[in-house]
């Protein structure tokens, strides 16, 4: 009876085996088709920029145009950076990504580090204070007409102060020192280090991997802002960003050459600059920031998970 | 027993303030390195909040405080009366439910799918690419989007027409009606991929001998995921599912600044672009004031329910 009952059961363990490998191979087909499908959304319109990008204007027009250029010409980036209004948006972006990522690391590392310090009397009211900005905002008018107060409208400045403090940054920073082990700055503090010097020479070095994480949000923020520009600065031709420049030139296509936005020099841009210029300075404003992403994944994925645990 | 805790605590409070002090000279760098930052976050952060004043008068600028005239609620009437407020309110409301269904869902979605794939290099590529569209701009996400919706060899017309979907190009830009779904579906291809991030890792949390104990009683892939995977992420879809609730009007104005056209101006346009248009460009700073506390009011609102939901459902509170 015993071995009766274990060969019919092994038989039916064997036949569900078998329509369990044929389950598992629908299933995988499926699976891997529509990661497929997800995979060519996400990419395809990219590759398909970057190849008109490269592709003769002229013959852009034709359309038809996938993911490899039909007629290769580098043109279209010669006559990009001959634009002056380009070229003084490229360097005003690079100036504010790096001053407002720099600002933003030592400012927001500093306030972490005074949080992560259990025994500080202010610890608890300022970050209440800190936590409540992340809530409630004054809006878009008070905080114009502050600016305007301020006397910012039309400066460098504009770019980098209003958003220096970032509650959410250094939370971010502050629950990665919470993981450090105490002890080590228990032992500064016996040989006589002052709390500044704790800061910047022990806990500052072994933040690498937070810090990493919060540059690249500052960086990407800073590279990728615009409203600022078209809200303070939209007059200015000295002070005008990338992204600013390039949503004037995309906007004047949908819009007909709008004439609320922006001045003459870049309407005429517009006007004259074929698809295949509007897609190299896409691909221009978008690339410094999509070469250092990958190489930051592993920090970032850890920095959003410890966030978002703590806020 | 609570009572006489917070006694003692003021005894011996009262006691040590000597001690504070002492406390406070201590830790003086510490104080330095974090009040400029405070005052920072005041002046930025808090004094806009004293702004919400502007709406309760005729306020002018240049001129002092006391020199503003007061009206009352005014603004406010003036506000409700409006009958573009409540197109404006509509679609506020409306893009937010769906971009909070939307982007609650697909990330979920694509996290069961993407930890299903078991090609370990597969699985990265897919992941690193999925964040992609997250670190562009929205000026660049808009190019994007229209680009591929254009009615002259945009792709998605051109694959409707090949598989003979449709028999001309659907003019996306300037149809209203499909205008939410529009900013619905951009904002999906744009976050999906990194709203997913938190879900992944907490998948990744899940133990593997639960699978294990799955697999030997026989259960499918569907089954697991069903039984296990989802289980084991329930409490980070509340969490997150709640905090969305509390952020919900605070959609922003990128997309349907750049996506939007006079075209589909009575779909497209949300409270911030009403206070934009209607408030700022036209120097009416105090109805356009009375706009953004209107806004501000709802999403705290909207914050305090989420977090009373967030209180019963984990006994926890996210403030």
């Amino acid at each position: 009876m015993g071995a009766a009952d274990s060969a019919s059961t092994l038989r039916t363990k064997r036949s569900r085996a078998a329509s369990r490998s044929l389950q598992d191979w629908i299933f995988d087909t499926i699976v891997y088709l529509l990661i497929g499908i997800i995979t060519i959304v996400t990419l395809y319109p990219f590759l398909n920029v970057l190849a008109i990008s490269f592709n003769d204007s002229v013959d852009t027009v034709r359309g038809g145009v996938t993911i490899y250029p039909r007629k290769f010409t580098l043109e279209n980036y010669k006559q990009i950076f001959s634009y002056s209004s380009l070229l003084t948006g490229f360097k005003i972006s690079v100036y504010r990504t790096l001053a407002g990522t720099v600002a933003g690391l030592v400012s927001g590392s500093m306030v972490a580090y005074t949080l992560a310090r259990t025994d500080f009397q202010g610890r608890k009211f300022i970050s209440t204070f800190l936590a409540i900005t992340m809530y409630v905002s004054g809006g878009l008018i008070p905080g114009f007409i502050l600016i305007k107060n301020l006397d910012m409208i039309n400066t460098f400045a504009v770019y980098i102060l209003p958003g220096l403090v970032s509650a959410f940054n250094i939370f971010v920073i502050r629950s990665f020192i919470d993981g450090l082990p105490f002890a080590l700055q228990e032992s500064a503090k016996i040989d006589g280090a002052n709390d500044f010097t704790i800061y910047w020479r022990i806990i500052l070095p072994l933040c690498k991997p937070a810090l990493a994480t919060v540059a690249l949000f500052l960086a990407v923020g800073q590279w990728n802002s615009w409203f600022d520009t078209y809200l303070y600065n939209g007059s200015n031709d000295a002070l005008t960003t990338l992204q600013y420049e390039l949503m004037k030139v995309l906007q004047s296509t949908t819009t007909n050459a709008n004439n609320m936005r922006g001045g003459n020099m870049t309407e005429l841009m517009a006007q004259v600059s074929p698809d295949s210029v509007k897609m190299a300075i896409t691909i221009v404003a978008t690339v410094p920031i999509l070469v250092v992403y990958p190489f930051l994944q592993k920090y970032f994925v850890k920095g959003m998970t410890l966030g978002a645990v703590k806020s | 027993m609570k009572a006489i805790t917070l006694k003692n605590r003021t005894g011996s409070g009262l006691n040590h303030k000597p001690q504070r002090w002492k406390v406070f000279k201590n830790q003086k760098y510490l104080y330095l390195m974090s009040i400029p930052f405070v005052i920072w976050v005041f002046v930025f952060q808090y004094l806009p909040l004293w702004g919400w004043t502007m709406a309760f008068q005729n306020y002018k600028p240049g001129k002092s405080f006391f020199e503003q005239k007061w009206v009352g609620l005014e603004h406010f009437q003036m506000l409700f009366r409006d009958d573009h407020f409540y197109l404006v309110l509509r679609n506020t409301l409306a893009m937010s439910v769906m971009g909070l269904v939307a982007g609650f869902v697909f990330p979920v979605l694509f996290a069961l799918l993407l930890n299903e794939v078991r090609v370990q290099a597969m699985k990265r590529f897919v992941q690193t690419v999925s964040y992609l569209p997250h670190f562009v701009s929205w000026v660049v996400a808009a190019g994007i989007v229209t680009k591929m919706l254009s009615t002259d060899g945009g792709a998605v017309n051109a694959v409707l027409m090949s598989l003979n979907l449709i028999d001309e190009p659907i003019q996306f830009m300037s149809k209203g009606h499909l205008f939410w779904g529009l900013v619905t579906v951009a904002d999906v291809w744009k976050e999906t991929g990194w709203n997913a991030i938190i879900y992944l890792a907490a998948i990744s949390g899940i133990g593997p001998e639960l699978y294990e104990a799955a697999r030997v009683d026989g259960a499918s892939r569907l089954k697991q995921i069903w039984h296990i995977t989802l289980p084991g992420i329930r409490s980070t879809i509340i969490v997150l599912l709640i905090m969305s609730i509390g952020h919900l009007v605070g959609i922003g104005f990128e997309k349907q600044f750049l996506l939007g056209n006079h075209m589909v101006k009575d779909y497209s346009e949300v409270l911030d672009l009403y206070a934009l248009n209607y408030g700022l460009s036209m120097g009416r700073y105090s109805f356009g004031t009375a706009i953004n506390i209107f806004n501000s009011m709802i999403s705290l609102i909207l914050l305090f329910v989420a977090n009373g939901m967030f209180k019963k459902f984990a006994n926890e509170s996210i403030m």
